[in-house]
């Protein structure tokens, strides 16, 4: 699953080192925009719904938060 | 002064007599041939179903013969509509509905599939158009009404395509193809000398520029094989074999050609004058493509809906243009009026306000066959004029004004989305797609229900790769939310790009 969430992450912004990143969103590394299009993403790879209530940078600071997000909602 | 398209047959018949008129895939007829032959229909419509103004189905595979059954029935005083065997018999079926059509004129081929119990439900009479002989043009029968028959007398009714839901017939009226086709023969200089390449269906109102130039002018009509647009360098061969002076096809069509490597092989630059679109946005570096390599072709870029016969604006290219500036659009032609108004009904005159292009003029259509309720939704008052009764209709399209004071279409109404709180135009996004290098046919479509930008292109990348290069021409909240590749885009049965079916494949 986390390469999936890697692939999707470099397919909406490349040139960036998810796998060491720690603060995607609070370091303004993806932002709203990038935001829409990785959750549109995810929703569609992984078959769940990701919904406003959940779209907190705690979910999307990191690679592994957000696998743990997905696995939260399967 | 004229008073029907049946008079423009006359004179070319007489003066071209045995020239060839329309050239398909079959064979060819001439002037002398055609008018025989459109008598003879005419003929055989007053025979089993006496009377004018009725409602006449042509149900052919695109043709000659087709050509000369619309000519036909104007002869009898009767409107035609074109129903194509390739479309769902569902929508035939809704045509039909609307249109309640009192004949059908149909083809060997095709008449078994039409009448009681059939594919194509329908009681009325079927004449089939081979059982047809010469042998009636002395009848008077034949021309009972074509004198008769008043400029404002409907000449054809063309169901409107692409939207979901009970499909719009648009009546117009000979004066309204008179007057636009007289505008088309002056604008271009078209004369007896010249050949038309026809793309357009015939139940496309495109191909009315087609048909109707070629029939005041004695210009010959010839009628592309469909198949022939699917290998682009035996089509740019069709045209030189053939000696095509003017082609007026969708942007598609044109764009297909130009991505392919064709023009290296095939040299137009001596037959091809004339290249008019029209239909859809063209990507002005696919047209950058067709003007470097026939450089001395006039380009014109015309707009228009199907309710103001074909086109009501027009661009001829004077200039050069970079590859991600748009196109204008132009003008207004003779006896039309462009009003562009914004929310508030107000005239828009200053360049780069946005409003809706709203037309008036001779070529307007008398309105949506048998359905006064959505005629009166789209042909209304005229908001600045109090005095008098005075339609416009209003296009549903999102213009502005340059600098030039040209026109410069924008997108749908519907197009323009809100966008986390930004205004977008989808269109905008399109052109910048198009201007970027190794991109194919694009189409951007808004997911209202999870706010995507969604952006559709033929062949292979990524959305990071895509936005990196539509960074720069951009600005960041219009850069697509999600991209979709795909071999080829879906093209709907006019040749435009699919974007109902791409909404219902994709966009859940």
């Amino acid at each position: 699953m986390k390469e999936k969430v890697l692939a999707i992450l470099n397919g909406v912004k490349k040139g960036v080192d998810y796998e060491h990143a720690t603060a995607l969103i609070d370091d303004g590394i993806l932002d709203s925009f990038d935001i829409i299009s990785v959750v549109s993403d995810l929703n569609d790879e992984f078959d769940v719904d990701i919904s406003a209530d959940e779209l907190e940078p705690e979910n999307f600071n990191t690679v592994d938060a957000i696998v743990a997000l997905i696995k939260s909602l399967q | 002064m004229q008073n029907s398209i049946v008079q423009w047959l006359e004179k070319t018949a007489a003066r071209f007599q045995d020239k060839i008129a329309f050239v398909d895939e079959k064979g060819s007829y001439t002037w002398a041939q055609v008018r025989q032959k459109a008598l003879s229909i005419a003929s055989n419509i007053e025979k089993v179903v006496p009377g004018r103004k009725k409602p006449v189905a042509v149900y052919m595979e695109k043709s000659a013969d087709m050509v000369i059954t619309f000519l036909g029935i104007a002869y009898s005083g009767n409107i035609y509509t074109a129903v194509a065997p390739d479309m769902p018999p569902s929508r035939v079926e809704k045509i039909l509905d609307v249109l309640q059509p009192s004949i059908f004129i149909s083809t060997r081929e095709l008449c078994g599939k039409v009448g009681s119990g059939k594919d194509i439900v329908f009681s009325g009479e079927v004449l089939c158009f081979e059982d047809i002989t010469g042998d009636d043009v002395s009848d008077p029968n034949a021309k009972r009404y074509a004198d008769s028959t008043l400029d404002t007398d409907l000449l054809y009714v063309l169901f409107t395509s692409g939207s979901t839901g009970t499909p719009k017939g648009v009546a117009i009226n000979h004066r309204s193809v008179i007057d636009y086709i007289d505008w088309v023969v002056e604008e271009f200089s078209v004369t007896e000398n010249d050949s038309f390449g026809n793309q357009a269906p015939f139940h496309f109102d495109n191909s009315v520029l087609d048909i109707y130039s070629s029939l005041k002018t004695g210009a010959e009509l010839h009628i592309i094989p469909e198949q022939m647009y699917h290998q682009a360098p035996q089509l740019l061969q069709y045209l030189v074999d053939n000696r095509i002076s003017t082609i007026f096809w969708v942007p598609s069509a044109l764009s297909q050609t130009a991505r392919s490597k064709a023009f290296e092989t095939v040299d137009l630059t001596r037959t091809l004058k004339r290249v008019l679109f029209a239909g859809e946005v063209m990507p002005t570096k696919l047209l950058n493509t067709w003007r470097s390599h026939i450089p001395n072709a006039t380009y014109a870029n015309l707009y228009g809906p199907t309710e103001i016969t074909v086109d009501c604006t027009y661009y001829i290219v004077d200039r050069e243009f970079s590859d991600e500036e748009p196109l204008p659009i132009g003008g207004p032609m003779r006896n039309t009026e462009v009003l562009v108004l914004d929310e508030q009904n107000r005239l828009v005159t200053e360049p780069d306000q946005v409003g809706e292009l709203c037309v008036r003029g001779s070529s307007l259509a008398a309105g949506y066959y048998n359905n006064p309720e959505k005629t009166d939704e789209a042909f209304v008052q005229n908001p600045l004029q109090t005095a008098y009764e005075e339609k416009i209709y209003r296009t549903g399209d999102l213009v502005k004004y340059n600098d030039r004071h040209e026109l410069i279409y924008m997108s749908r109404k519907d197009f323009q989305v809100k966008h986390l709180g930004h205004r977008i135009e989808l269109g905008e996004i399109e052109t910048a797609v198009s201007s970027l290098d190794g991109i194919g046919a694009c189409c951007c479509l808004y997911n209202h229900r999870k706010s995507l930008i969604v952006l559709f292109v033929e062949g292979q990348f990524t959305r990071a790769e895509i936005n990196e290069k539509l960074a720069e021409l951009l600005p960041r909240y219009m850069l697509p939310s999600k991209v979709v590749c795909l071999d080829s885009l879906p093209l709907n049965a006019n040749g435009k790009i699919d974007r109902v079916k791409l909404k219902q494949d994709y966009i859940s």
